[in-house]
């Protein structure tokens, strides 16, 4: 039998220098706070209490942001009864962190079923950190109203359902929309149009560019039977393929996962407001009631660092409690 | 004796008139069966319909009621009819009033998928 205390790679099905135990075991510690950098390949994982392995970059790096994902404002069921009082949280520990976040993404279900009060508290809450966010909505963001309220609050300057992007500091940002005009049967979409808008928008930009695409949807298929996937995703992923880093930051599935492809980083963000079942741990992808005391170790913030001339981008998962 | 294998000839005519019956209470059961499905409730419960499909006559009015934590929607793939987001026990109502298959689907969980047949 094999030592399992060695971080050997055993088995290396798609030749990214990443096997299952290794990744489960990044994962492990994904959800107890724990930073994970892709690094020629392959993927290392740091405790958050050893900074001494890591911490240098990290003090250094040159832009730092924060994702935040499904606050689902309105959400009162035994779940979470009190989700203002934990995305709130969430705005404390990113209030508290020792580099402050040039800005913050939040990839999708923002409010649980579109009221315009539901994104009047979370924008209220969200200003105490006083930096700009950046949103892509969730299904819950679009109901009845095929994402119009939506882009009229978050998507002033987009393209389409709601998708564009931006540059900071040397890194392209890429927001796009996978919640709207779903097919019966089917996973998130992007669609025609939006495709044909990313290939033009990333077609001119150097292949040393680093690039961060984030939607709400997982880009990559986790559970297709819950759903948790995107039927056109690998033709958008397509379109990166010359680039030498790309992180993809999802929502969705309330739970951290994280999986490396070549030179794409995909990452899943917890929920600010209820945990979700690991994949078909449950008969349904409903929220998860977990014990009072313990509600808030399931929820949580990711911390994304660029250190320029570096190709990675360090991805750190931390809890709310 | 006579007497006796007389009794037991009537015992068996009995026997099988009763099984004549009974064979004629399985052939209305069938066919109450096939008859279209009295029941015009759909609960949403799960993330998926219950019954996934079912068979009503023309005229019937056919009502989802969502039973879980997180909104859904009833939306027909040929735009027939579209439910309103329904959240936790809210319902939505449709009368058939044409025969036909009627697949639908919930648009915010798209692996969702039902069908009502109207007769």
């Amino acid at each position: 039998m094999a030592d399992k205390t060695k971080d050997e790679i055993l088995y290396d099905h798609n030749h990214d220098g990443i096997d299952r135990r290794g990744f489960l075991k990044c994962m492990a510690w994904a959800g107890t706070g724990t930073l994970c950098v892709m690094q020629g390949g392959v993927l290392k994982s740091f405790a958050l209490n050893r900074p001494s392995d890591s911490g240098a970059a990290v003090a250094t790096g040159e832009l730092s942001f924060v994702q935040v994902s499904d606050s689902h404002m309105g959400f009162n069921k035994p779940a979470n009864p009190d989700v203002a009082a934990t995305l709130q949280a969430a705005v404390d520990k990113i209030n508290a962190l020792a580099t402050p976040p040039e800005f913050l993404l939040h990839t999708g279900d923002v409010s649980h079923l579109s009221r315009a009060e539901q994104f009047d508290n979370v924008d209220q809450i969200l200003k105490s950190t006083g930096k700009q966010t950046f949103f892509v909505p969730g299904e819950h963001d679009v109901l009845d109203d095929d994402g119009k309220q939506f882009r009229e609050r978050y998507g002033k300057g987009s393209k389409g359902a709601g998708w564009y992007s931006f540059d900071q500091k040397g890194v392209h940002f890429v927001g796009l929309v996978n919640v709207m005009n779903l097919k019966a049967g089917g996973l998130g979409s992007l669609g025609h149009d939006q495709l044909e808008w990313l290939e033009d928008d990333v077609k001119h930009l150097k292949s040393s560019t680093p690039i961060v695409v984030f939607a709400h949807i997982p880009l990559w298929t986790v559970y297709p039977e819950w759903g948790w996937g995107t039927d056109d995703s690998a033709q958008a992923l397509g379109y990166l393929k010359k680039f030498g880093s790309v992180t993809v930051l999802n929502g969705h599935i309330h739970q951290i996962m994280q999986k490396v492809e070549g030179n794409v980083t995909f990452h899943t963000a917890a929920s600010t407001a209820f945990p979700q079942p690991e994949p078909g741990k449950a008969p349904s992808p409903g929220p998860m009631t977990v014990p009072a005391d313990q509600l808030r170790s399931y929820l949580g913030i990711t911390n994304v660092t660029y250190v320029q001339g570096h190709q990675a981008l360090a991805v750190v998962d931390s809890k709310l409690g | 004796m006579r007497i006796r294998v007389y009794t037991a000839g009537l015992a068996g005519l009995i026997a099988t008139a009763g099984i004549l019956l009974l064979a004629g209470a399985n052939s209305s059961a069938l066919k109450a069966q096939q008859a279209p499905a009295a029941s015009t409730e759909v609960k949403i419960d799960n993330f998926s319909f219950g019954p996934a499909a079912i068979t009503v006559a023309a005229g019937t009015t056919v009502t989802w009621t969502n039973r879980d934590d997180i909104p859904h929607t009833v939306v027909s793939d040929d735009k027939v009819f579209k439910s309103k987001v329904l959240d936790t026990d809210e319902k939505f109502s449709y009368t058939f009033a044409k025969p036909g298959t009627y697949p639908y689907f919930c648009s915010v969980h798209p692996k969702m998928t039902g069908k009502v047949v109207v007769q």
